[in-house]
């Protein structure tokens, strides 16, 4: 994502400026044509970030004028069991969804890289990922129904269940972990996928002449050459799921007894249902500086900027 | 197309196929069973649970939903059956992506181009901070943006479900920039030279040009405009407005007490998915290679 400095710019109709006081044309024309985006830029993207950190500080409900309150909504979130109790539950999310995505995606890849290299497959497996949340939700809340459910109803061909899923106090946080593995994996595969046509066949060419095995040329060639496309999926799916709602509002609504509720469902739910405008912004900068601090990390563990390829 | 590794080894091949052919049952299962019950009697989703076909196979479903049933139909008066106009919320939805897609692919078509071919004082710096705003997550932006909708009156609004993302996202800019780039310069310099001012080569060459390009991101942000939930959910919770999404989970939670209205639900999830499919089955290259270029660099 980086800018890099070579990159070929041209320029149009750049003359060398006559004089100190006289600005370009071609300047005025490209702020007017940058001009719409800078402003929906600044209106609901850079402006709120401040006033989200500016409410964080205030008492208000939206009913009477913010008052003030200096750093009493993050001393009164430092003591909240239940802020803590959704942060655990969110992490919790992630190490349940994360993993899987990464293995299934890359097996996925690395099957269709082998295999068959047909678009059509590769649309096949993106199907789910272009689905909206709230349909693949709807789609599983059916499918494993306890009574009337096709997937319980399979189950019950074994003499497993009925199982609640999306009703188990154990269970319905997995399930919706594996309900977002199931809409991302094909999407994660498509990346890896593209990673894997970068790397030169040539490298594995000279692995088969020294009598390298597949196994070892994966684990030697492909997975390390494959590091930056990893940290990139890696570091945009940990900061998505940290943000996981859609399916939980659709789904489980938080529940049962408190079972999934994430962090972003708490913060709505102080928001809209108890009208804590100022405590919920709080934790939403919190969480902010969280995943700032969690993706520098993976950041410089996988060291994504550089790559082994020379 | 076999690679010498796999038809060296046939069987390994095979088992990888079948591997594969499984995967894209798992895909597209969750889907049928959806389809299947759509189309099946709301009577018989009581006996039909393990069928893969509908049993007493009907489209009173997607007329209910859509509000085209006689409402002399004795099958209206059946309890558990919710209301909904589905119909509504379909014509919503396209309103709500048209008023998205068309100024924001603009606007941000215009400012890639100023990034991409223009020199101005700043021009880095804003592209960077642009870049960096995707790193913003919604999750703190939600709150001021909601309370700018709020006082600005908006809410329940479609300009207020649309703004956010009508003057450009970062992606959009990201992506066209790319485009941009990657042209010949001689086609500019040439128009230049033959004294075409900026405007001109924007209108008569840069978007002519990259039709392709323009035509791949329209169809990428229909896509999640269409899917879009949390931020019209937050602003657009009024029948006269609300999308598919929204309306699909509010159809839902009409019924959390008893058994959801399941053949209701799931003729509306399926036409929910009738657009996406069918841009996939026609476009399905264009959007995997695009979708495969926005995680690759």
């Amino acid at each position: 994502m980086a800018i890099s400095p070579s990159e070929a710019t041209l320029i149009v109709g750049a003359t060398p400026r006559r004089s100190r006081f006289q600005i370009d044309k071609t300047v005025i024309i490209a702020y007017a044509f940058i001009a719409p985006a800078v402003f929906g830029f600044l209106i609901f993207y850079l402006l709120p970030t401040f006033r989200a950190i500016y409410i964080s500080f205030t008492d208000w409900n939206l009913l009477r004028i913010p008052k003030v309150v200096g750093w009493a909504n993050y001393d009164r979130l430092i003591h909240d069991k239940n802020f803590w109790a959704s942060m655990w539950i969110t992490l919790l999310y992630v190490i349940y969804n994360i993993p899987p995505q990464l293995v299934f995606g890359l097996v996925l890849a690395v099957l269709l890289q082998r295999i068959s290299k047909s678009v059509t497959f590769r649309s096949l497996f993106l199907a789910p990922y272009l689905l909206s949340n709230v349909i693949v939700a709807m789609l599983w809340f059916w499918t494993l129904d306890p009574i009337l459910g096709f997937g319980n109803a399979v189950l019950g061909w074994f003499g497993i269940g009925p199982i609640a899923f999306f009703n188990s106090q154990n269970l319905a946080l997995l399930t919706i972990a594996a309900v977002n593995t199931w809409r991302h994996t094909g999407f994660t595969a498509l990346l890896f996928y593209t990673g894997l046509q970068n790397i030169p066949h040539d490298v594995y060419e000279a692995a088969r002449i020294e009598g390298a095995s597949p196994l070892r040329q994966f684990w030697s060639i492909t997975l390390p050459l494959l590091r930056p496309t990893i940290a990139f999926v890696l570091v945009t799916s940990v900061i998505g799921s940290f943000q996981i709602f859609d399916t939980i509002a659709v789904t489980t609504m938080g529940g049962p007894a408190n079972a999934t509720q994430t962090i972003v469902w708490y913060v709505y739910q102080n928001a809209f249902a108890s009208s804590r405008m100022g405590y919920a912004s709080a934790m939403s900068v919190v969480l902010f500086l969280f995943l700032i601090v969690i993706s520098l990390i993976q950041m410089r563990v996988l060291r994504s900027g550089e790559s082994d390829l020379k | 197309m076999n690679t010498s590794e796999t038809s060296s080894n046939p069987w390994g091949h095979r088992i990888g196929l079948a591997v594969l052919i499984i995967l894209a049952v798992v895909s597209l299962l969750p889907i049928w069973i959806a389809v299947k019950t759509a189309f099946t009697d709301t009577g018989a989703i009581y006996t039909s649970a393990s069928s893969l076909l509908p049993k007493d196979a009907t489209l009173f479903n997607f007329q209910r939903v859509l509000g085209l049933a006689n409402p002399a139909d004795p099958r209206l008066a059946k309890s558990g059956l919710g209301k909904i106009d589905f119909l509504r919320a379909l014509l919503n939805s396209l309103i709500f992506t048209t008023m998205v897609v068309v100024p924001q692919i603009f606007f941000s078509a215009m400012a890639a181009f100023a990034f991409a071919r223009l020199k101005f004082p700043g021009r880095n710096l804003i592209f960077f901070l642009f870049i960096t705003a995707t790193m913003i997550p919604g999750a703190v932006l939600f709150i001021p943006n909601f309370i700018l909708m709020k006082e600005l009156g908006w809410l329940n609004t479609f300009q207020g479900m649309a703004a956010p993302y009508a003057l450009m996202t970062p992606f959009s800019i990201f992506f066209l920039r790319q485009m941009f780039l990657g042209t010949p310069a001689e086609l500019e310099e040439a128009a230049h030279i033959d004294g075409a001012g900026i405007l001109t080569i924007f209108f008569k060459i840069m978007l002519p040009l990259h039709t392709g390009s323009l035509a791949t991101l329209t169809i990428l942000t229909s896509i999640a405009m269409w899917n879009e939930f949390f931020w019209p959910f937050l602003i657009g919770r009024d029948p006269a407005v609300q999308v598919m999404a929204v309306a699909i989970n509010s159809f839902r939670t009409q019924s959390a007490a008893g058994t959801p209205d399941w053949t209701g639900l799931m003729a509306c999830t399926v036409l929910g998915i009738i657009p996406v499919a069918l841009l996939l089955i026609f476009f399905g290259r264009k959007v995997v290679e695009s979708i495969q270029f926005s995680g690759g660099k």
